[in-house]
């Protein structure tokens, strides 16, 4: 496939937006049991507002990516079937859910909603929180379920593909969030911090583990199949068009196998390896982590790349030569 | 329940284009606004087709074939592009099993071009929506035309008749016979798509000619040899007996 920017912004913005959520929640969820300091009211206000931030800047990203942006609204009408639909829907309501969580803490309208057994109260905030979750996970999972259920696209047809979503989008949010708190609440970095290195340690096993199986596929369409002729030796001789079409600039990224395996280690390096040394490093000040994030954004857009580059669809069997 | 389809013969095909010149015609002039191009006529020509010919060489030289193969939707019966659009604009039809795009509702997303295995889908870069072969669903339908001219374009301009158009669900028509007469088949068989148009196979005619078909069979032991070619002069066989 080529690749195209506006996804590849709009599925690592979303994921950067989500995670940093969850890593806020789970500060305030480990605050509500006293497993860790509660936090002034404002740390998670401004922290959801940047996730909405980021959230929102993928959703514009996103519009880029369309045809026709005015009927977008249409695209949330085939919910029943369409998991991009789902995307759609689940999106805002995601957004939606952050912008009530942040302004229940900002605003300090936090009611306490129940009390369980124990004496544990739970807060608004905490029932938004909960949601939140619940929505930023169904978000991943509509967003990798889009390229997973492609049964045609091997690369992507695979479990894997929805895990590397949630633990990539998660790896790039602790991190942010690991800086905010560096910057803001510089008491809870250790508790981001170490979540961030353990889900990037987590990230690159399930990359790794998508990229080795990857590399192993047998395609299952062949010129053969294609075509319907069975003999050994078939070389395409014409397209159809010695111009290009549709076809040849949306299914072929055009780079060399060189280019492809540089992006790999690239992204390896940028997203994970380097972040995690900077994370074990310690230090926890906010320029290096800083770096950390923006070096493991960059690997993330390339890892992002890579996953649209490296899926090769079966259109592509009739399109082998111009003339 | 009818599902029409188009059953293309790669026996007969001989690439000529016709078809698909004509389909860019029909469609490029309907209601639906045009199949637009870019730089038609400048150094990078492109533009939106719903058919398209190409050419697979099979075999090692010298003994190799050339083989012309037209290729446009197929309308699946289980179309893997319809489920995934966002806004169902794409659709397929109870009625006749086409499938097609709504082109009003399109965003343009092209995700389902990503679900169509075979490629079928071009978007139009100057209308920013997907288009894809309708079957001529606006002529085939059109009371106002011939009878006969009630067909999709390409299968009227076809000059060999490599294209044959009917429903598949019969199995009276044409295509039907056709399919299973001279095991037409499928593209892809692997996804499961079950795409209604079929290809008809290349065949060889063999031609067997006999020893006794060159020479004289009534003198199988050459013992006369061969009769004497006889002159023009000759009476022949009307001239000496009367039946």
């Amino acid at each position: 496939m080529n690749p195209a920017f506006s996804v590849i912004f709009l599925t690592t913005l979303i994921g950067v937006g989500q995670g940093l959520f969850l890593a806020l929640f789970s500060q305030q969820s480990f605050a509500l049991f006293d497993l860790l300091p509660r936090q002034d009211a404002r740390f998670y206000a401004w922290g959801s507002l940047l996730a909405l931030v980021f959230t929102m800047t993928g959703l514009i990203a996103s519009f880029f990516h369309l045809g026709r942006p005015e009927r977008a609204w249409r695209s949330a009408t085939q919910w029943r079937t369409s998991w991009l639909s789902r995307e759609v829907i689940v999106l805002p309501a995601f957004m939606g859910i952050l912008f009530l969580y942040g302004a229940s803490h900002l605003s300090g309208f936090d009611p306490v909603i129940v009390i369980v057994s124990g004496g544990l109260s739970i807060n608004a905030s905490v029932i938004l929180g909960g949601m939140g979750t619940i929505m930023a996970f169904a978000l991943f999972v509509c967003t990798g379920m889009i390229y997973a259920c492609l049964r045609f696209l091997q690369e992507w047809h695979t479990p894997l593909t929805v895990i590397n979503f949630i633990l990539l989008g998660s790896a790039s949010g602790f991190m942010m969030a690991t800086l905010y708190a560096a910057v803001y609440a510089p008491s809870q970095t250790d508790f981001f911090g170490n979540w961030a290195i353990i889900i990037t340690m987590l990230g690159l096993l399930g990359r790794s583990a998508s990229l080795w199986r990857n590399a192993r596929i047998r395609p299952k369409s062949i010129t053969q199949t294609a075509i319907g002729i069975k003999h050994p030796r078939i070389v395409q001789k014409a397209q159809g068009a010695m111009g290009g079409s549709f076809n040849t600039r949306e299914f072929f990224h055009g780079k060399s196998k060189a280019f492809l395996q540089a992006i790999k280690a690239f992204f390896l390096l940028l997203a994970f390896v380097i972040p995690l040394v900077l994370l074990a490093v310690g230090t926890y000040s906010p320029a290096l982590l800083g770096v950390a994030f923006i070096l493991q954004y960059i690997g993330l857009l390339a890892e992002r790349w890579f996953f649209f580059a490296q899926a090769n669809h079966p259109q592509n069997l009739y399109y082998q030569n111009i003339s | 329940m009818t599902q029409l389809a188009l059953v293309i013969d790669l026996n007969v095909c001989v690439g000529c284009h016709a078809c698909v010149t004509s389909c860019k015609e029909w469609n490029t002039s309907g209601a639906a606004g045009p199949l637009c191009d870019e730089n038609p006529y400048g150094a990078d020509p492109t533009g939106t087709f719903f058919n398209r010919v190409q050419t697979f060489e099979v075999g090692q030289y010298p003994n190799t074939e050339t083989v012309h193969f037209p290729k446009s939707c197929l309308h699946c019966e289980d179309p893997p592009c319809v489920p995934v659009c966002p806004t169902g604009a794409s659709y397929k039809r109870k009625q006749d099993g086409i499938v097609l795009v709504d082109y009003d509702k399109c965003i343009g997303c092209k995700y389902c071009t990503w679900a169509c295995p075979y490629g079928a889908r071009e978007i139009d870069e100057k209308q920013k929506v997907m288009k894809k072969c309708t079957l001529c669903v606006d002529r085939i339908y059109d009371t106002s035309l011939p009878e006969a001219d009630r067909k999709p374009a390409c299968v009227l301009a076809c000059p060999t008749s490599a294209r044959l158009f009917g429903d598949i669900h019969d199995s009276e028509s044409v295509v039907s016979k056709a399919i299973r007469e001279n095991a037409g088949y499928d593209l892809m068989p692997e996804w499961g798509t079950h795409p209604a148009n079929h290809y008809l196979p290349r065949r060889k005619t063999h031609l067997k000619i006999h020893e006794d078909e060159l020479e004289r069979a009534d003198n199988p032991l050459k013992v006369d040899g061969k009769l004497p070619k006889p002159k023009k002069s000759d009476p022949a066989l009307d001239d000496v007996t009367s039946w």
